[in-house]
């Protein structure tokens, strides 16, 4: 049975801001998106409306850095690099600020449609100069995701989720450590964030399919551990399958691709993810089918890079979902 | 092409003390204008017409309006240091020529960083910077770059894309009124950079925290790259609109240096303080006025046009042409 955890961020950003006053949460009126409003309520004094002006407010955030503090900007993904790429480049990247960019609704986990949804995100922020990018896959991650940004010299975007989340994970995020979930020898597969629960449900399936998979989880998306990446492909018998909450192009899949070609190591690798699209509004659970981003989609990634039909179906999987975990997660909501 | 970087004796940390009003603000202008010129002629181009317009506001600036330390960083600027990353650990920027980030001090953003030329030779002019180092400008491997970068002497951030000095400024003031700092801060803006929205977004997130520590000058020449700013694009009553997104906003003539101490002076309390700078851009330099209204960048189109801009400027600005090489 899963843990569902209700609102990991909003507790855990509280409870690490209120020991570290040089902390300012700022906010772009979506501040009960983003799961800080009782944060602004009970703290007002750490709190800064900076109003619907993500220009601004990155450049401003610039310029606390430089007087000493730490801001948490939190928004939405999509609006922290999208429109204010230039100054999150001058005023934020160039000069090493301890900004901390938490991008709530990644990818496709917000039925907002295009505008709304961050599906270039680490392809953008892996290519920026001193940037780091991490990526929550579970409550324990969120929870820590706080602390582990705020250990960053420097600047650093985050993947958070929101809202209902489960916990997968009983050990904090540690960055740089990737978390390897099973040790099999026929496949990897390697997922973060919200594809990492999807994985887990195909590898009930495909272990009783008789398909043996390596699977990692990354939460620190860079600096990439390419060598142990390369180190876990070596180690089995027919490729590599990346499954991303993202574009193929520029995300996990390409990352892993570079570190194979880097090595020289020749296996196959298949990318999963959204395919050179962008996607349009819906719930998860609909998009993640729609898009092949879930378990299924997984599994048949594996069979074509096996050469195998496994016999599973969207029945076997559903046989090895947790309930606890989808009974109570709804759509999101804006 | 030769950079006297190795001329040891000439990059020691000055450790005298009082830079200010060693010369009248008045003479710092015109040295401004002068170096700015000296350095067109021999370069056969440069930013002229922004030193006729701010040579005011840039020696107020720094030689009455500013509380600046004495320089934290050698005479002769040192060569290009590398960018920021965590595998430059000795990076500096810029702002050490401003004085040291205490906490009684001033800073200054110059939000447009094509001002640098300007910039520098307002350091020479203040003592903060050797003359060599406009030798420097615009030489590979040089930090004394043509569009200020955040490592070149002077530029405490990068500005080099226009609107977002203001927004830095003011995050940077918020931080030192929270810390209880004296220290103000103060952004030297141009008036193109209206056209951004940014500069809106600035105004309004400075005025709704009350963020009064910070201050702007801004030199309304009404130029810009592509010309007169009114033909580019209308930004209509700029003082009006200043002060409905919430700062105080007062206008000068910018070559009047009484009216730019008034200004200053003047309570802007819960505010930020914007002054209008009103300016001419061949102020000093009438023969500009032939270019008129394409004075973004002066080039020369002959070897006769250049002659004889030295001649009339030089003798506008009561020293000898400029003795360059052919």
């Amino acid at each position: 049975m899963v843990e569902m955890v209700a609102r990991p961020y909003a507790a855990a950003f509280e409870a690490y801001a209120v020991q570290h006053p040089e902390v300012i949460a700022l906010s772009a009126d979506l501040t009960s998106s983003v799961e800080i409003d009782g944060f602004r309520d009970r703290h007002p004094e750490q709190f800064l409306s900076m109003g619907m002006a993500e220009q601004n407010m990155l450049s401003f955030a610039g310029g606390m850095g430089l007087a000493g503090y730490r801001p948490f900007i939190h928004t939405f993904g999509v609006f922290l690099y999208r429109r204010p790429y230039d100054q999150l480049m001058a005023s934020i990247a160039y000069p090493r600020r301890k900004v901390r960019l938490m991008g709530f609704l990644p990818g496709i986990t917000t039925p907002g449609g295009m505008t709304h949804q961050a599906i270039e995100d680490i392809s953008v922020m892996r290519s920026i100069p001193n940037m780091t990018v991490l990526e929550t896959g579970d409550a324990t991650e969120v929870e820590g995701i706080v602390e582990a940004a705020d250990s960053i010299d420097g600047p650093v975007y985050c993947r958070v989720l929101r809202g209902s989340v489960p916990r997968l994970f009983d050990s904090p995020l540690k960055v740089g450590e990737m978390r390897v979930l099973a040790e099999g020898t026929d496949v990897l597969v390697i997922t973060a964030g919200i594809t990492t629960e999807e994985a887990i449900r195909a590898r009930g399936a495909l272990d009783k399919a008789g398909v043996s998979v390596r699977h990692l989880h990354l939460n620190t998306l860079k600096p990439f551990d390419a060598e142990a990446i390369v180190a876990h492909a070596a180690s089995v018998k027919h490729g590599v399958v990346t499954l991303e909450n993202h574009l193929v192009a520029g995300g996990i899949g390409s990352m892993t691709a570079e570190a194979l070609a880097d090595a020289g190591l020749g296996k196959k690798l298949i990318r999963l993810g959204l395919q050179d699209t962008y996607a349009h509004g819906g719930s998860r659970p609909y998009l993640m089918n729609y898009y092949g981003l879930d378990a299924i989609a997984l599994v048949r990634g594996i069979e074509r890079l096996m050469g195998i039909e496994t016999g599973i179906d969207e029945g076997a999987l559903e046989a090895v979902r947790v309930d606890a975990v989808h009974s109570s997660v709804k759509a999101e909501a804006l | 092409m030769n950079i006297p970087w190795t001329e040891r004796e000439k990059t020691a940390v000055p450790s005298q003390a009082p830079l200010q009003n060693e010369k009248t603000t008045e003479e710092i202008a015109l040295g401004v204008r002068r170096r700015v010129f000296e350095h067109t002629i021999r370069n056969n181009g440069g930013y002229l017409s922004q030193a006729c317009s701010s040579a005011e506001q840039l020696a107020f600036l720094y030689n009455e309006a500013l509380h600046l330390g004495q320089p934290t960083m050698p005479m002769i600027p040192p060569p290009f240091g590398g960018v920021p990353s965590a595998d430059n650990p000795d990076y500096v920027t810029g702002a050490g020529y401003n004085g040291p980030f205490e906490p009684q001090y001033d800073r200054l953003f110059i939000a447009p960083a094509h001002y640098a030329l300007v910039a520098y030779a307002t350091l020479i002019e203040t003592g903060r910077m050797a003359p060599e180092g406009l030798e420097m400008f615009n030489k590979d491997g040089s930090s004394v770059e043509m569009i200020g970068a955040e490592h070149s002497p002077g530029m405490e951030v990068h500005n080099g894309t226009l609107g977002i000095g203001l927004s830095t400024g003011a995050g940077l003031a918020w931080g030192r009124k929270r810390k209880g700092e004296p220290g103000e801060v103060c952004v030297f803006m141009s008036d193109g950079e209206v056209q951004e929205g940014q500069t809106w977004e600035a105004v309004q997130a400075a005025a709704h925290h009350g963020i009064d520590n910070l201050w702007a000058i801004m030199d309304v020449n009404r130029q810009q790259c592509d010309g007169a700013m009114d033909e580019v694009m209308q930004v209509g009553d700029i003082r009006q609109k200043f002060i409905d997104f919430g700062a105080h906003c007062v206008e000068i003539d910018g070559h009047d240096l009484e009216a730019m101490r008034q200004a200053r002076a003047e309570n802007h309390e819960g505010k930020p303080l914007i002054i209008l700078a009103y300016t001419s851009p061949t102020k000093g330099m009438p023969i500009l006025e032939r270019r008129f209204p394409r004075l973004h960048y002066v080039r020369f189109k002959s070897e006769d046009e250049r002659a004889e801009y030295n001649q009339a400027i030089a003798a506008d600005l009561g020293i000898a042409p400029v003795d360059y090489a052919h």
